[in-house]
């Protein structure tokens, strides 16, 4: 009896700490009610549309140009944070230069600063008028008002996930590993290329996949520089905004879930990276 | 190599002097254009007519009725959260349970939300076609178009941050100091707040700074549930939006300054954390 009654399955191991059913009851409580259930209300009211109607909305072709731009742009900003990320972390490891600490501590502005005020600094500056936008003026190339403008909205936005996620595994690089390098005749580019960089790897894609995600449903700093044109400039989130403003909850919500549906896709991505990268190189 | 033979001792794993001015100056010019430029540009377009249009722009009424409401939400918004953070840390870092992983996905579920989608189920919740909208209503309860609506968002859009900042720092602490707390007669309530809470204090303080931060300044979903009627369910970041839309730049850039000082505050405080208390581990990096 006794060995049954110690072997059988628990979901909880005891403990002699109280509180157990109140924190996690208050905390499943407040969860279902703030986050499942307006989810739950969304998948609903898909479900309640229909196939035909949900299909139509999918195939419609604003539809497929917003997502189309909503994901190329993040993809785009992704990349080209995935390289420069990489950089800026390098220097903020590496190099000891003036003014090193509060570069560091300003990475995180995009995290910090509110995306509406993101938003109208960048289409300001972008603008043809603008601080930057006039040294491109003369070679005919429109930042703000066209999809560029999307992607440095983006590029702004992802820039910190990419530094703060390759930072610290960075700074854990053993040395070791590049005075081997060294003593073994590679030049200091073929270590950094062939060495350190294919160790940092699972980092990068991580910060390149949350860069990304959070790209395709960034909002505010992006409806003040992309000019909103349909099927040039106009992302999906927008397209939701506009669904609803004309009260076609349908198509709003069809839209919001595709999005959501892809981006569950991808946060599956990420933690399936990180699961790898745990497995192979022992760091998240 | 031969000519490393000719050119004078350097360590074999540092870079050249001139690749690493380089690489540098690579580096600094990528943030000038996409962090600083921008971050100046909202204070110099701010003053741009002056200090006294900027003071206009920000004891004018509307103004005025944004920042306290902004307040307003952030006061209401960021306690909830961090009782919601604490509960669950407790919950998930001093007890071990079955489903505590797919717990912690579906507490991170915001953060990988598009903002626009997170004001849009409230819309479906309490909107004039759902069920809940109308019979609140029948009461006299307005949420969407109204202060309530806009905590919710507001709350679904900082869900995750305190309790992303807790959950590693107290399974990092392990159980033992609350057991010997216990063991030597102290009650629960005594053990959390004698025992537990000055241990996390510094990772709660830097959990609800995010976290405030983000409430302060959010935009897509408030932005689907506020209705955006002026002096009532407008927001700072929601005024900032109409005044840059009617090309009132001078008084969209002064409001838009207030936020962005916010924000360097944020930062600096956030920084001091991070280096005086190491404040802010893995969770720091996810939102």
């Amino acid at each position: 009896m006794t060995l049954a009654a110690t072997s059988r399955w628990r979901w909880k191991q005891p403990s002699i700490i109280p509180g157990f059913g109140l924190t996690l009851g208050f905390s499943l409580a407040y969860l279902s009610l703030i986050i499942l259930i307006p989810l739950a209300g969304l998948v609903w009211r898909t479900a309640s549309i229909g196939w035909a109607q949900f299909f139509a909305v999918l195939t419609d072709e604003r539809t497929l140009a917003a997502l189309y731009i909503s994901f190329g742009t993040a993809l785009i900003a992704a990349l080209i944070n995935a390289v420069f990320g990489v950089l800026i972390a390098w220097i903020l490891v590496r190099y000891e230069f003036p003014g090193r600490r509060l570069i560091d501590a300003m990475v995180d502005l995009p995290f910090a600063l509110p995306t509406a005020v993101a938003g109208i600094a960048l289409a300001s500056l972008y603008a043809p008028k603008g601080w930057i936008g006039a040294i491109f003026m003369p070679f005919d190339i429109r930042i703000a008002f066209t999809p560029i403008g999307i992607i440095v909205a983006l590029i702004f936005i992802g820039l910190p996930f990419v530094v703060r996620t390759v930072q610290p595994v960075m700074e854990e690089i053993d040395r070791e590993v590049e005075e081997a390098a060294a003593t073994l005749g590679a030049s200091r580019f073929q270590t950094i290329f062939t060495v350190l960089l294919p160790g940092l790897a699972p980092a990068v894609l991580t910060g390149f996949a949350l860069a990304f995600a959070r790209g395709v449903g960034e909002y505010g700093s992006v409806v003040f520089i992309a000019g909103n044109i349909p099927y040039v400039s106009e992302i999906a989130p927008l397209l939701i905004v506009i669904r609803l403003e004309e009260f076609n909850y349908a198509g709003a919500t069809a839209v919001a879930t595709i999005m959501l549906a892809i981006s569950f896709a991808m946060l599956l991505v990420i933690n399936l990276i990180q699961a790898w990268s745990r497995k192979r190189y022992g760091y998240v | 190599m031969s000519d490393s033979r000719t050119t004078p001792f350097r360590d074999p794993t540092d870079e050249s002097p001139l690749v690493k001015l380089l690489v540098i100056l690579v580096g600094l010019a990528f943030l000038a254009f996409f962090l600083f430029l921008p971050l100046v540009g909202v204070f110099v377009e701010a003053f741009r007519k002056g200090g006294q249009a900027y003071v206009e722009a920000l004891v004018e009424p509307d103004a005025v009725s944004a920042i306290r409401l902004t307040l307003l939400v952030a006061v209401i918004a960021v306690p909830l959260n961090l009782v919601f953070g604490v509960a669950a840390a407790w919950a998930i870092a001093k007890f071990e349970f079955k489903g505590k992983a797919f717990l912690i996905t579906l507490i991170d579920l915001p953060f990988s939300i598009s903002p626009v989608i997170s004001g849009l189920v409230y819309v479906l919740l309490f909107g004039s076609q759902s069920l809940l909208g109308p019979w609140l209503k029948s009461y006299g309860i307005e949420i969407l178009f109204a202060v309530p609506g806009i905590v919710l968002a507001t709350v679904f859009v900082t869900f995750p941050f305190v309790a992303r900042e807790l959950i590693p720092l107290m399974q990092d602490q392990g159980t033992g100091d609350e057991e010997a707390a216990l063991s030597l007669g102290a009650s629960g309530w005594q053990t959390f707040w004698f025992v537990t809470l000055p241990n996390i204090k510094w990772g709660l303080l830097y959990g609800v700074l995010l976290c405030n931060a983000r409430a302060m300044g959010e935009f897509g979903a408030v932005s689907v549930v506020s209705g955006h009627v002026r002096g009532l369910t407008n927001t700072m970041p929601l005024h900032v939006e109409i005044l840059y839309n009617e090309y009132n730049f001078v008084a969209a850039f002064a409001v838009a300054s207030l936020l962005a000082a916010l924000a360097l505050v944020t930062l600096a405080l956030k920084t001091i954390l991070e280096l005086r208390f190491g404040a802010g581990g893995a969770g720091g990096r996810r939102h």
